[in-house]
Order: C-alpha cells, then sequence, then structure tokens
C-alpha cells in the first residue's frame, strides 16, 4: 500500500470512530435503540475479531497458506485455555512462531 | 462534589493500566502491517478504540484495500455510540467537555462507569472519567513504546511478530466467547472467512464476515 493509501486509512479511521462516538452522544436513545440493531452489533466483533484471526494467522494475499504463524496461533490458543494473561498469551504465540520460522 | 470512593479509583487505574500495556501489541502490529512509528501514535490518539484500531491495520497487514480497512474498523466502532447512548444521561456536558467525553467512550470507561452504579451516580461518572483518561494515558504511551520496539527489531516473521498479531485478536475474542452460541459464532465466521478467502480481493472477506453477525442476530433466538 502506497504511503498516501496508509494516511486515509488512518484519517478515515479515525474520522468515522469519533463520528461513531460523538453520535451515542447525541442523537436521541431511540434511533439506536431497535433491538435487531442491538443483536447484531452485540455479535459483530465476534465475527470480525474471529475473520481476524483467521486473515492474519491463515491467508498471504488471497490464499490460504500454512506457515509458521499457525504455530504460533496454536500456541496462543493454549495459553488462553490455560487462562494466561494478554501478555502471556501474545508472547507464547511470537516466540514459537518465531522458533518455527528459523528452524523450519 | 463528593470525595471520589477509594475503590473506584483503585477499578480506574487498575483497568487502565492493564489494557493500556495492549498498546504494545498495537503499536507492533501497526510498524508490521507497514504504518510508520508516527502514524501507529496518531492512530492511538485519534482513533482511540483498541479493536478498531486492530482490525484497520490487520485489514492493511493482509494486503486489503483502504476502504476494506476504514469499513472493518467503522463496524466494530459502532459499539462506542450505543455506549454513547448509555453515558450521555448520566454524563450531562455539553461543548467540549462532550467531545473530550465522546473521545474516551470505549469499552473500559462505560464498563467501569456501569459497574459503579451501587455507589451512585458521583462515582459513576468518576469512573468514566478516571478510567477513560487513564487508558488513554497509557494506551498512547505503550503504543509508542511498542512501535519503537517492533521498528528496532526489523524482519516480523524473525521475532514472531507476524504470529502476534493473530494471537493478540483470539485474545481480543476469547473473554467474548462467554456461551456456546458465541463460541458457534466464533467458529461459523472463521470457517466463513477460510471459503471466501480464495473468492474475494484481499481485506473484503473480513468485512465479509459481518454477514454471519448480520445473519444471526435478525431473529431474536
Amino acid at each position: 500500500m502506497s504511503p498516501s493509501m496508509m494516511w486515509t486509512v488512518l484519517i478515515g479511521t479515525s474520522s468515522l470512530s469519533f463520528t461513531l462516538k460523538m453520535l451515542g452522544h447525541s442523537v436521541p436513545e431511540r434511533w439506536l435503540a431497535h433491538p435487531r440493531l442491538q443483536r447484531i452489533n452485540a455479535l459483530i466483533p465476534i465475527s470480525l475479531l474471529s475473520a481476524l484471526v483467521v486473515a492474519q494467522g491463515l491467508v498471504v494475499k488471497a490464499h490460504v497458506v500454512i506457515d509458521h504463524r499457525l504455530a504460533g496461533v496454536l500456541a496462543a490458543l493454549c495459553a488462553l485455555f490455560a487462562k494466561a494473561p494478554f501478555p502471556v498469551v501474545v508472547v507464547a504465540a511470537a516466540v514459537t512462531s518465531a522458533l518455527v520460522y528459523h528452524l523450519h | 462534589m463528593p470525595a471520589t470512593p477509594r475503590s473506584t479509583v483503585r477499578d480506574a487505574f487498575s483497568i487502565s493500566l492493564t489494557v493500556g500495556v495492549y498498546g504494545v501489541a498495537f503499536g507492533a502490529a501497526s510498524v508490521a502491517a507497514g504504518f510508520s512509528v508516527l502514524q501507529s501514535c496518531l492512530f492511538s490518539l485519534l482513533t482511540f478504540t483498541g479493536a478498531s484500531q486492530f482490525a484497520a491495520v490487520g485489514v492493511v497487514g493482509s494486503g486489503g484495500a483502504a476502504v476494506s480497512a476504514i469499513a472493518a474498523a467503522a463496524m466494530l466502532g459502532t459499539r462506542n455510540a450505543l455506549y454513547g447512548i448509555q453515558m450521555a444521561p448520566l454524563l450531562q456536558v455539553k461543548g467540549a467537555r462532550r467531545v473530550l467525553a465522546a473521545q474516551i467512550t470505549i469499552d473500559e470507561s462505560t464498563g467501569v462507569a456501569l459497574s459503579q452504579a451501587p455507589l451512585g451516580s458521583d462515582a459513576m461518572r468518576a469512573g468514566f472519567w478516571l478510567t477513560g483518561v487513564g487508558v488513554f494515558l497509557f494506551w498512547n504511551m505503550f503504543t509508542l513504546l511498542g512501535a519503537l520496539g517492533a521498528k528496532a527489531l526489523g524482519n516480523p516473521a524473525s521475532w514472531g511478530l507476524d504470529a502476534a498479531v493473530p494471537a493478540a485478536f483470539l485474545g481480543l475474542l476469547w473473554p467474548r466467547l462467554e456461551t456456546t452460541f458465541l463460541r458457534l459464532v466464533a467458529g461459523a465466521s472463521m470457517v466463513f472467512a477460510l471459503l471466501v478467502t480464495p473468492l474475494l480481493p484481499a481485506g473484503l472477506p473480513i468485512i465479509a464476515t459481518v454477514a454471519v453477525a448480520v445473519a444471526v442476530g435478525w431473529r431474536p433466538r
């Protein structure tokens, strides 16, 4: 991605994020209180974060690729099952992935 | 203004520090995706909502278009609007203070404010402001550290940074999977994302999984 596109992402993300926050403080409650909107809104983070795990852990460009990153994600999964705190989860993934990357 | 309960200050501080440390992961992820240290810091100052920031740099890192990155971030930011609706009647602020309140309306400030309900509205307001400002300070400080650290390390794969990013997403997802139903939604979203990956340009599969959330949430269970 070109430098100007990077700035576009930064400015677009920041202004939309702020607009959404300001919207909540400004509009009457009933506008956003529709039950369907609330149900979908509660599920969106789960769907998007799930997709991001897959996109970052298993995809290169538009192809599914199994490489050192998967080892890292599996290490993170083990750490989460063991109730490890967030920094431990991330470091476990990084160390495992780096080991596989260098040994492979 | 009455004295703020000590437990409110303690809650606000511990949440601020714990969440702020995640900023290291964001700074590192942002630099690994190709953003500069300055851009990474501006993300945390201006966007200031963790999941959206991670999503934007995540889409860029996976080769997606600018529009996909912004759309993914915006969809994750919609919940802040719902938080604002809950916080506005409590805070009763106008003008510049309302702009400040809006910028720090995030998961943590809203969560701490709501959790102080048994102590009264003054404690709720104090919880909101202390947590919002606290997270803002720590999040930005740790973003800088993470970005500088990643910059110094060089090749992301060599240090496992390319796996730290999906692990961070998994870490953000994990605490939300409270019920079997939500775990099924997560599983279905992952399968869906994998299936559409070869069919869509990079970045779009991430946005497309919102279809899963819409389909599942359309009717009451």
